[in-house]
């Protein structure tokens, strides 16, 4: 017979902390946390006692003094008058600005270039992989700057388009003038302008819309709508009759009229640069350092985006295709029903990753002197205020958010797509 | 009823395939000329290779290599040529090629940098490819006390001392572990470790140093610059940042919840800034971090910062190789009665690594093109020293050059990096293929 004992019942000691899995865990977490904050501390008191040697408490109180230095390149009004924040302000959103259209131009190289990397085409797809290679391992500075001498030194003067025989013309019948001081473009003007509405008053955050903008916007946003309701009818009326009536010139004279007689009621005309003195007056001053930046970025994120749209693309196994040609499928409806759908799955989180990339490496603007908001809260403004700590956290706390915001983005994007499995 | 039929009794000879489907022409119309639009792709990129050529190979080969400024370039161009443009001047290569290659460093210790690079690729060839012979890897271990040694002079024995603190650290484990246990040996080891380099290095090094003189010429890090700097940083930042994210990769995935945020929380932050920001830390913040008084070289201050930020991305690569094992593989390792680190070590480790080589290297590549961005802090890596080149008045206005030399370096670099993770992942294929 043999008889169940209870295994002798262990009191707590000790080494049991670190021997028995069932504590060692809880030991090795507070030794980690204590480690950290021993750490944490030490930096913060490091921080605080050299900071109270030279003389400089935390403050932030730099920001309400006037910036006094002048920021060439912007979307509102600023003066050398205004303040720091002003300043920053003004920083944050030209790497807005630079971020946006780089975003923009790259996805459209990238997925051109990625598309043709596949092509059937021997020559076509050898040159698109030595742009990729070309772009991917170099530099993204050294495009920046070289893009940047390359505009400088090779561009006519504004002086080449004067005289008798101009050495230099503009281009695209008179509207467009490469100059090596920027691209001057035209810009777009309303006669009957609504005028604008000021947003937080006279503060450093004042912020002017145009009315005509958001007039714009809003009949773009209606007509929008009314397309869509117009597709939804076609493809109810396609469902129940299997007819499928034809909707494109409806579609069109919804896009085109309303906008159409929004921008003859508001006067809109085009301003062109014209060559005054020794520059260009008039339409929109893009200078070189934004063109730069902006170039030099998209290419290079271009490259990468190039091997995600490939990549995306081939992971969608070729039975895929061929079960929807089964089907009776058309090729452009296999693409836009069966393949996009599954690779802009494997393609949208890295892509979205690489305008996060973008977006940071366009602090690399301080190279070309383009003031973004490194330019000017992490660059000048830093250098003259000698407020090293503040300025840097601050600037880290500004990327820090966006790249948050990013990520939120990508991660709700995830969750919408994700397979749900079983 | 005569017998009409026929059956053939034997093979028809092969024909052979038609002649635009087969050899060059067959190849030619496959590839090239299949329909209409491949036609017109190929001549549109035709017509772009022959405009590209047409321009860079007289730019490249009808150069010139000898003249002191641009201004005398571009009279040899125009008295051989006739013209200025389309014309590549070398020569400015040629004079600054030594300044882009080793920044200031002075020009009769050059053979210090070379060895330290030489030395590097012994050290690492044990490490890459499975054919070098083996005692290699003593050179791998005394690597990375040779190497500041040689780069930034001074007495040896500093370097043999923090070499001893290893040492140091082995005996006080082999002692007091019989005596306390294992896990005090090792807290002991490691403390004893700390305590040497901490406070013992300096004055025994000195001891010795004015005992027993040997050494080399110290360099100062204002006078490092060019590649070698650029290699310098990435190599460091590439080295130390593996095991960092090792580390942090794990505690990312533990099941320890502070240490999990702790990690998250140290990745999170340092993906979400750009490099450039951790470059000014490094340049203006870092001092002010330390202990009063403390002032530690530049170069050392942007390679920890450099370092900290690989180390986050290499976490990330390394997290999603582990996510990527099949769960199947952690229950077996449990298994089999191995613990933690053993499972993570013999079972784990090899095989994430293993899938995450393309990251890990465009990792890698990704850290050697950012070193570029230290000029902006004032290093003097080659993006810098080309902005002192073109700022100096016999080189204003020179650009094309000296971007494609630095460029092409870094291609060769960077491309070289990414064929060896093809090679190696081809090499640790283990899968019937």
């Amino acid at each position: 017979m043999t008889t169940l004992t209870d295994p002798p019942k262990e009191s707590f000691r000790l080494s049991m902390l670190i021997y028995d899995t069932r504590y060692r865990s809880l030991t090795i977490q507070v030794v980690a946390m204590m480690g950290f904050m021993l750490l944490a501390a030490w930096l913060i008191n490091n921080t605080l006692t050299n900071l109270a040697t030279l003389g400089k408490p935390i403050d932030f109180g730099f920001f309400r003094d006037p910036a006094s230095y002048d920021i060439n390149q912007r979307l509102l009004d600023y003066t050398s008058r205004d303040t720091h924040l002003r300043a920053s302000f003004i920083g944050l959103l030209n790497t807005l600005v630079v971020a946006v259209l780089g975003c923009i131009t790259a996805t459209v190289v990238g997925v051109l270039v990625g598309v043709l990397r596949l092509s059937s085409n021997w020559l076509v797809a050898r040159i698109m992989t030595v742009y990729v290679e070309m772009f991917r391992n170099v530099p993204v500075l050294l495009w920046i700057v070289l893009v940047m001498a390359i505009l400088i030194e090779s561009l006519p003067a504004p002086r080449a388009f004067r005289g008798e025989e101009p050495t230099a013309t503009m281009n695209f019948f008179d509207t467009v003038a490469v100059t090596n001081r920027g691209v001057y473009i035209p810009e777009p003007l309303f006669s009957r302008s609504l005028g604008d509405i000021s947003l937080f008053g006279a503060s450093s955050m004042r912020f002017n819309i145009s009315l005509d903008l958001i007039a714009i916007l809003v009949v773009l946003g209606v007509c929008i709508f009314a397309v869509r309701k117009v597709t939804a009818r076609a493809n109810r009326i396609q469902e129940a009759t299997g007819d499928r009536p034809t909707t494109w010139y409806i579609n069109l004279g919804i896009l085109v009229l309303p906008m159409a007689a929004l921008l003859v009621a508001l006067g809109f005309h085009l301003g062109y640069p014209a060559l005054k003195g020794f520059n260009f007056q008039g339409g929109t001053h893009l200078r070189n350092s934004l063109i730069a930046l902006w170039l030099a970025l998209s290419l290079y994120t271009a490259a990468f985006i190039a091997e995600i749209v490939r990549g995306g693309i081939l992971a969608i196994s070729k039975g895929q295709t061929e079960a929807a040609g089964a089907l009776g499928l058309r090729p452009n409806r296999i693409m836009s029903l069966v393949v996009l759908p599954q690779a802009l799955r494997v393609i949208i989180p890295p892509l979205i990753s690489n305008y996060l990339n973008l977006t940071k490496n366009s602090s690399l603007a301080i190279a070309v002197g383009y003031m973004d908001i490194t330019g000017t809260l992490g660059g000048i403004t830093m250098n003259q205020t000698g407020r090293e700590l503040e300025c840097v956290l601050l600037l880290m706390l500004v990327y820090l958010s966006i790249s948050l915001l990013i990520s939120a983005v990508m991660n709700w994007y995830n969750n919408r797509v994700k397979l749900v499995e079983r | 009823m005569a017998d009409t039929s026929f059956v053939r009794t034997e093979m028809l000879p092969e024909q052979s395939p038609p002649l635009t489907s087969v050899g060059v022409l067959g190849w030619l119309r496959a590839n090239l000329f299949s329909n209409l639009w491949n036609t017109i792709l190929t001549v549109i990129s035709l017509a772009f290779i022959g405009y590209l050529l047409a321009g860079l190979i007289p730019w490249v080969f009808q150069s010139v290599w000898v003249a002191d400024s641009l201004n005398e370039c571009r009279e040899v161009m125009n008295a051989t040529w006739g013209d200025t443009h389309g014309h590549a001047c070398w020569a400015v290569i040629r004079e600054r090629w030594l300044q882009l290659t080793f920044g200031f460093y002075p020009s009769e210790l050059y053979w210090r940098p070379i060895l330290a690079f030489v030395l590097l690729f012994g050290a690492l060839a044990p490490v890459l490819f499975p054919w070098a012979p083996r005692w290699l890897l003593y050179v791998t271990a005394a690597y990375p006390f040779l190497f500041p040694w040689l780069m930034w002079g001074g007495t040896i024995w500093a370097p043999l001392m923090v070499a001893a603190g290893l040492a140091v650290g082995y005996f006080a484990h082999k002692f007091v572990e019989p005596i306390l246990g294992g896990l005090a040996g090792m807290i002991i080891a490691v403390l004893a470790v700390i305590v040497w380099w901490l406070f013992l290095v300096g004055p025994l090094s000195g001891v010795l140093a004015s005992i027993i003189p040997i050494g080399l010429e110290p360099v100062e890090s204002r006078n490092f610059g060019g590649f070698m700097l650029s290699i310098m940083i990435g190599v460091v930042a590439i080295g130390v940042s593996l095991p960092i994210g090792i580390v942090l990769a794990l505690g990312r995935q533990s099941d320890l919840l502070i240490v999990k945020a702790i990690c998250v929380g140290f990745i999170e932050f340092i993906r979400g800034v750009p490099l450039i920001t951790l470059l000014f830390v490094a340049s203006t913040l870092l001092n002010i971090f330390m202990p009063p008084g403390t002032n530690f070289d530049i170069i050392l201050r942007v390679m920890i910062m450099v370092t900290l930020f690989a180390a986050a991305y290499m976490a990330e690569v390394i997290r999603g190789g582990l996510a990527a094992l099949p769960k199947g593989q952690y229950e077996g390792a449990d298994s089999l009665g191995l613990d933690y680190w053993q499972s993570q070590r013999l079972i784990i480790m090899p095989q994430a690594l293993k899938i995450s080589i393309p990251g890990i290297v465009s990792t890698f590549i990704g850290i050697f093109k950012d070193t570029t961005l230290v000029s902006i802090i004032g290093l003097l890596d080659p993006l810098g020293l080309s902005n002192a080149i073109r700022a100096d008045a016999a080189w204003n206005g020179i650009y094309w050059e000296l971007f494609a030399f630095i460029a092409f370096l870094f291609f060769i670099f960077c491309f070289g990096m990414s064929r060896y993770s093809m090679y190696l992942e081809r090499r640790l294929r283990t899968d019937h293929r």
